[in-house]
């Protein structure tokens, strides 16, 4: 660097539809930059000697570079170095929480301005979804080894894995339980924060390296992990996800018009109910919506269900806006939407209509008292601060919890107390030879982005062990 | 995609189909269902495996037409694809040998009778069989429940068939006489299971029904077909779709079941009229149907 560049702290802000018109409708939020607003994004990146931003992104994308290329106008290199290391940047582009990873570490952060990564990421990548031709001309020639390997489940992880072990001469199945690829970013994550023909743009990358993906296999039924090692698979990489909804536990739970989140966003998002009667699943919102959480799951039911033509949405959660696990632009998001928040507070039942359907929630008040086990203060049930809410349809998002169906069919994987597969993080390797695990089902529910770090770890490792590099224990 | 080899109208309401679908036949058990969706803006819904055929692979199942889905299943016709099947589902019915079994079935619930009967009979039980029908033209498989029971009995509702119009009658006369019954599986319309639930509780046997709650997925993420049994939440298409029939909680499975009712009709009638002109020709539907 010759001469010293001037610091710009100004993030070139993110278009986006504004509040009074997206909240009913299912577009995209943010619409990306233009190519100004990219160059000019770019430009401030002062292309440090010791990067942080390299630091604190989970797949070592070397974003200083990606970034000098949009600065020189080359677009196809800037993707290259991108897909070089992250195999879906339009989806991690869109939903990563670069506020806690790469941006955080920005060298610029500290002065209050760091570099919009994500949203440049988000760029590049659509850039080339728009520029087939390029990605055509940089497909690597792949010269198959003669190894196979099942990866079960194509959620982030799972294609990841699939990804960097196809670029390594792999065969490689993907196992997918339902009727497309994607996991949580089909069926959890709705098509205003992230469009599906975007997922299904990066899954296709992920099949064009030869990967193939069998769907409505759900392994544990239609052939077990024993069966796939025994009928010519060398390595199984688990990647179920954690998809198991958790309820509230509470009298009347069991009244229609109670959605688990998972089953709300399912209908919502994989099964298009909001193009009812188009599709042909059916979903109900009603005037008055409540949704008990306040995650980025709960953000993301409060906000369909808003869409979906709710009146009024309520996020019902127990503790206060500091203890608030989404992120804080999610909560923004919503509340610039119109959700309106009820904090301190908590239900105790529901109550029905005297037909089966649920008709109001009963809540009450909560005080915080001293801290728990999680280190936030213990949420205390005020006494007698009782008060019934009327309410069309509720929705505990609180979470999810692994699926049993691959745990109770595998014999000799060990799992840890929460029912996750027990796996050691460095190589990802479960306690069952030639099984190695990652995402969701090895951590608990967590992000895309930590679920892809996992996948690249597991695929170096199954690579290093079916190479006879090193040795199972 | 799965192809359908084989198609045939059982009763005016009641369709048997047999299709491709080589890894689940290899897999299937009685007591389980596969998840279908018919085309690309269809709904997943689960259907019970009626038989299979491992050497060929192949399925069969049959189907009550009940709403949009069923009626678009219903128009496709052999050398057609189902776009998604899923399976095999849910548990397996628990085939031990228990002694005397009584099984009861009834429309859609007679398909995976077949296969849960010759199961039970290969581990030494002896199978009595009552199945009900509302009237005579409403009968089929008579022949195929003959021929793999010790016994089968015909309960026809408008009384056209012996002394009995329901089952629960002929339950009741059958323990009552002094038959020495072990286990009983009723499987078929909600109505009828809790009524051969009813007439078997005063003697104390255990009943094992088949529920049919709404599903979306299941492989138990979403948690629409929850039922309660005994006092416990579970979810149909992992923890059952077997439960013992005296610890249901009936009537929310049946409020539950309701849920769309008003969806259900919108669907069924803002489907293309097209599309049901051409079911009635295909399949030489009645015409009531095309007109509704
Ligand atoms: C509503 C919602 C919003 C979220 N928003 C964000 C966000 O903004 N940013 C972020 O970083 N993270 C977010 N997350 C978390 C993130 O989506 C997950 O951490 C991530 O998807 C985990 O990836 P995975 O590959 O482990 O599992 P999943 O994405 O869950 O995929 C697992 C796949 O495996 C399939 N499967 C399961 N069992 C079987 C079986 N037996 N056989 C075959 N296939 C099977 C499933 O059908 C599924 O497709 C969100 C999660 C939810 C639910
Ligand atoms: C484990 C299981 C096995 C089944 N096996 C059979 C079978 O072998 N043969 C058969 O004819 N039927 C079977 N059913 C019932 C069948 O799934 C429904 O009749 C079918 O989904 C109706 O869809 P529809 O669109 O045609 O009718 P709709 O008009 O949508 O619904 C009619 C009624 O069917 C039920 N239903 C609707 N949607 C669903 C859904 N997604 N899942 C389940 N039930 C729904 C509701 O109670 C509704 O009131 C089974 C159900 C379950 C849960
Ligand atoms: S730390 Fe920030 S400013 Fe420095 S190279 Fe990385 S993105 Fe650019
Ligand atoms: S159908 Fe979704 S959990 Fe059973």
């Amino acid at each position: 660097m010759a001469e010293k560049p001037k610091l710009n702290l100004n993030r070139v802000p993110i278009p986006k539809q504004t509040p009074e018109v997206r909240r009913r409708n299912f577009n995209e939020v943010a619409l990306g930059y233009t190519d100004e607003q990219a160059l000019e994004e770019a430009s401030r990146c002062i292309d440090c000697k010791k990067a942080g931003c390299k630091d604190g992104c989970p797949v070592n994308i070397d974003i200083p570079e990606f970034i000098k290329a949009i600065r020189a106008g080359d677009m196809p290199e800037a993707a290259r170095i991108l897909k070089s290391k992250n195999s879906l940047p339009g989806i991690c582009g869109r939903v990563c929480p670069q506020e806690t990873q790469c941006e955080m570490t920005c060298n610029l952060a500290k002065k209050g301005g760091p570099i919009a990564i994500g949203r440049l990421e988000r760029y590049v990548a659509d850039w080339e979804r728009d520029h087939p031709e390029i990605a055509e001309q940089q497909k690597e020639r792949i010269r198959f080894n003669g190894k196979k390997v099942a990866v079960v489940g194509s959620g982030p992880a799972g294609l990841t894995c699939a990804a960097d072990l196809a670029k390594l001469g792999y065969e490689v199945i993907i196992f997918e339980a339902l009727h497309v690829a994607g996991g949580v970013l089909m069926y959890g994550i709705p098509e205003f924060r992230l469009p599906k023909v975007i997922v299904q743009s990066e899954v296709d990358y992920v099949k064009s390296l030869g990967v193939e993906i069998k769907l409505n296999h759900v392994i544990g039924k239609i052939a077990t992990v024993d069966e796939l090692l025994e009928n010519g698979f060398d390595a199984v990489f688990l990647s179920p996800g954690a998809g198991a909804p958790v309820f509230l536990n509470i009298p009347g739970e069991n009244l229609s018009g109670i959605y688990s989140a998972n089953e709300f966003l399912t209908r919502t998002n994989l099964m298009k109910a909001y193009l009812f009667p188009e599709y042909d699943t059916p979903i109900q919102v009603g005037k008055r919506v409540a949704v008990f959480g306040a995650g980025n799951v709960a953000m993301d039911a409060s906000r369909c269900a808003l869409r979906l033509g709710a009146e009024e949405v309520y996020i019902i959660y127990r503790r206060s806006k500091v203890e608030m696990p989404a992120r804080l632009e999610e909560r923004e998001n919503a509340e610039e939407e119109g959700v309106i928040f009820k904090l301190l507070t908590n239900p105790s039942r529901f109550l029905g209509d005297g037909r089966g359907r649920v008709r109001a929630v009963e809540l009450h008040e909560m005080e915080l008292g001293e801290p728990d086990e999680s280190g936030r203060p213990r949420p205390i049930r005020k006494p007698g601060s009782e008060f019934i809410m009327e309410i069309d349809t509720a929705i505990p998002a609180l979470g999810t919890r692994p699926n049993p169906i691959i745990p109770s069919t595998t014999k000799g994987l060990e799992l840890t107390k929460w029912g996750t597969i027990l796996t050691d993080e460095a190589s990802g390797r479960t306690s069952k030879e030639r099984v190695w695990c990652g995402g969701d089902m090895a951590t608990g529910a967590a992000t895309v982005i930590s679920a892809m770090g996992a996948a690249r770890r597991a695929a170096t490792d199954i690579d290093k062990y079916l190479r006879g590099s090193t040795e199972w224990s | 995609m799965c192809k359908i080899v084989k198609k045939e109208i059982l009763v005016p309401n009641t369709i048997y189909l047999k299709v491709e679908a080589a890894e689940i036949a290899r897999k299937a058990k009685p007591g389980q269902f596969v998840i279908l969706r018919v085309d690309e803006v269809g709904e997943r819904f689960p259907l019970s495996l009626a038989g299979w055929d491992e050497d060929r692979g192949t399925l069969e199942i049959l189907f009550l037409i009940m709403g949009k889905s069923t009626m678009k299943l219903s128009a496709l016709d052999e050398g057609d694809c189902i776009r998604d099947i899923v399976g095999p589902l849910g548990r397996p019915t628990e085939i031990e040998s228990y002694g005397n079994i009584l099984s009861v079935c009834s429309t859609f619930g007679i398909g995976p009778m077949v296969p849960m009967i010759k199961a039970l009979k290969e581990k030494g039980n002896k199978v009595v069989t009552a199945m009900e029908a509302r009237d005579k033209a409403s009968l089929f498989w008579e022949d195929r429940l003959k021929s793999v029971s010790d016994e089968t009995y015909v309960v026809l509702g408008d009384g056209s068939l012996g002394k009995h119009r329901r089952v629960r009658e002929f339950i009741t006369e059958y323990l009552e006489s002094g038959n020495k019954v072990d286990r009983v599986f009723a499987f078929g319309r909600i109505f009828m299971m809790m009524d051969c639930c009813r007439a078997t509780k005063p003697f104390d046997i255990k009943t094992i029904v088949g529920l049919t709650p709404i599903m979306v997925d299941g492989t138990g993420m979403c948690g629409c077909c929850r039922v309660s049994v005994g006092g416990e939440t579970k979810f149909t298409c992992v923890d059952g779709p077997e439960f013992d029939g005296h610890l249901v909680d009936w009537e929310l499975l049946i409020k539950r079941k309701r849920a769309y009712l008003r969806e259900e009709a919108q669907a069924f009638n803002l489907w293309q009229p097209d599309n049901l002109r051409r079911i009635a020709e295909l399949s030489e539907l009645p015409e009531r149907i095309s007109v509704m």
